[in-house]
């Protein structure tokens, strides 16, 4: 019976230093964030102004200006990217979902995981040798290129495993009724996963639209509006890259504002995946 | 809450015979739905279906019983040909729905599916509104054009389901809301809708309590007026209850098949009486 009581009470104490350890180790995963968050809002809150957000930057030196079309170029090219990307991404995650046993879907699966993990200047660097250098010019196009290229493994690969996850009744009970499969496959078994795809590609885009290496060497960054996306544009990860590393004060301060502009479009984006991804849905 | 399918005057069941028993017709003597000659099929290596020959009368319902891993859905799965979606599975002889080969020559497999309706033993509605369940394979497949149309094809359908009653309030919300005897009752209706010849049901009450599972009995002994319907069951009673006919499985070969009345009265093998008895399985 003591034996027993005191093994008890050693078995609880065990558990509570435990939980407090994950609880230490779970504290100290959201405390950059926190940081991040609230450095960027002490330097950069008070300059997210109307200026910061209508006026273009103004000549090298000069106080005063905006980010206006850094922040357009970032949604022109992440807009884009998306559009050329989802589609892929989608068709191919389906195409992976469909073909399991297959030599080739297992080559594509292993090269959307080395995709994944090759560096984003690399990729930068890629697409530079593959359509800066053929057109003959930086453009916004090869931005939404570069970012395109990473988004696509992303979201193949959380396609495959949310189609994965429909659970097979569904394209049986299509097939059974007399559709084609490939009207099942898009009509039933995609829309059943819809709610993880439309997570997946979320987080996928706040991944690329923060990103500046690919668009180094791409998009290259534009001081002035340029809408059309065959030429040199502004990005807001880019302009925040050079007004940083640029030894004026005012520009120090834009940089601020415009990296916290960033995370709260980051922010955003995550979260609607939260909210999609969290919306009870009754499975069958 | 009436379950009966539209316009059709309550039957007793189990099936009444007027005729004495003696003089009824076997399942042989009556115009052939479905007939298999020689079937047999493998998963892989492993041969769940050892040369089944067997007819299924058009019009009537006939059982499927026996031990668990028998082959009864295997068999079911072979009339309409979706066990050919596991990798590595194949066949020999063959079967006919009203004497066309399903498996020779060219055929058209959609096509097939279209004439063969398939109630699975765990529902499955899609993610859609009641109505889309019910409407999208004859949108997809072009059976209603007009939306007036297609709005009566999903009322008639879900009526012979007996399913209309408790949805007609809500046929836009989410098909996931309904009850499980419901959702069963739409698949039903969904495959309805498609406007099959021949009805497929596997262990379609199995996860039903005694209430649902009797309106989907009474159904079955509706549709039968109008479709052929092959029902799989572990539920002895409910074989006896639903099925003109019934086939005894065991160990992937048919033992026997007949009349349902004889074959639970005076069961010609000695395995179908063991097995009906409850001396094994
Ligand atoms: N997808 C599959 N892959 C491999 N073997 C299978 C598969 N499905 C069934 N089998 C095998 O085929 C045999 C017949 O199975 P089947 O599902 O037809 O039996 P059943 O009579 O329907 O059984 P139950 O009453 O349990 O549903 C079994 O031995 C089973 O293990
Ligand atoms: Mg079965």
């Amino acid at each position: 019976m003591t034996a027993h009581t005191f093994r008890d009470r050693r078995r609880r104490a065990v558990n509570r230093l435990m939980l407090a350890l994950t609880g230490v180790c779970a504290v100290l995963t959201v405390v950059p964030l926190v940081l991040i968050f609230g450095y960027l809002l002490r330097e950069g809150a008070s300059s997210i102004d109307l200026a910061f957000l209508t006026h273009t930057p103004k000549p090298t030196g000069e106080t005063g200006g905006g980010m206006a079309n850094g922040i357009v170029g970032t949604l022109e090219m992440v807009g884009l990217a998306a559009l050329i990307g989802l589609p892929v991404a989608i068709g191919a995650g389906m195409y992976l979902a469909e073909s399991t046993g297959s030599r080739f879907a297992t080559a594509v699966r292993f090269t959307a995981d080395v995709l994944n993990g090759v560096p984003s200047i690399v990729t930068g660097i890629f697409v530079y040798l593959l359509v800066v250098v053929p057109t003959g010019g930086f453009s916004a196009l090869a931005g939404s290129i570069a970012l395109a290229t990473m988004l696509v493994p992303m979201v193949t690969r959380t396609t495959e495993e949310m189609v994965r996850l429909v659970p097979r009744e569904m394209l049986e009970g299509g097939l059974a009724l007399g559709l084609p499969r490939w009207r099942t496959m898009l009509g039933i078994v995609l829309p059943a996963a819809r709610g993880g795809i439309i997570t997946g590609a979320l987080v996928g885009i706040a991944r690329i639209a923060g990103e500046t290496a690919p668009l180094l060497f791409t998009a290259l960054g534009n001081q002035f509006w340029q809408l059309d996306p065959r030429h040199p544009t502004a990005a807001l990860p880019l302009q925040i890259f050079s007004y940083a590393i640029s030894p004026y004060d005012d520009w120090h301060r834009q940089a601020w504002a415009g990296a916290l502009l960033l995370i709260l479009l980051v922010l955003t984006l995550s979260l609607g995946a939260r909210l999609v991804f969290g919306r009870p849905e009754r499975r069958a | 809450m009436d379950a009966q399918p539209l316009q059709r005057p309550r039957t007793p069941i189990p099936t009444a015979a007027p005729v004495p028993p003696a003089q009824q017709p076997g399942p042989a003597a009556l115009p052939t739905a479905i007939e298999a000659r020689d079937f047999s099929f493998w998963y892989g290596a492993n041969q769940a279906l050892n040369g089944i020959s067997l007819v299924i009368p058009d019009r009537r319902v006939t059982a499927f019983i026996g031990p668990s891993g028998c082959g009864k859905s295997t068999f079911l799965r072979s009339i309409n040909r979706m066990n050919e979606l596991i990798p590595g599975t194949r066949h020999q002889g063959d079967v006919t729905l009203r004497g066309e080969s399903v498996y020779r020559g060219e055929v058209d497999v959609v096509g097939l599916r279209r004439r063969i309706g398939m109630v699975f033993q765990k529902s499955n509605p899609f993610p859609k509104s009641i109505y889309d369940n019910v409407a999208y394979g004859p949108r997809v497949n072009g059976l209603a054009r007009k939306r007036a149309d297609l709005d009566e094809l999903v009322e008639t359908s879900l009526r012979s389901a007996a399913l209309w009653d408790e949805v007609s309030d809500r046929l836009h919300t989410s098909a996931l809301g309904l009850s499980g005897g419901q959702q069963q009752r739409l698949c039903i209706a969904r495959a309805l809708a498609a406007q099959p010849d021949v009805l497929l049901m596997d262990e379609p009450a199995s996860a039903l309590d005694p209430i649902a599972t009797q309106k989907i009995e009474e159904l079955i002994y509706g549709l039968k007026q109008q479709y052929t319907i092959v029902i799989v069951t572990h539920n002895m009673q409910q074989a006896a209850r639903v099925s003109d006919f019934t086939a005894f499985f065991y160990m992937g070969s048919l033992v026997e098949m007949g009349r349902t009345d004889l074959l639970f009265t005076t069961p010609k093998e000695d395995r179908t009486e063991a097995y009906i008895t409850g001396r094994f399985g």
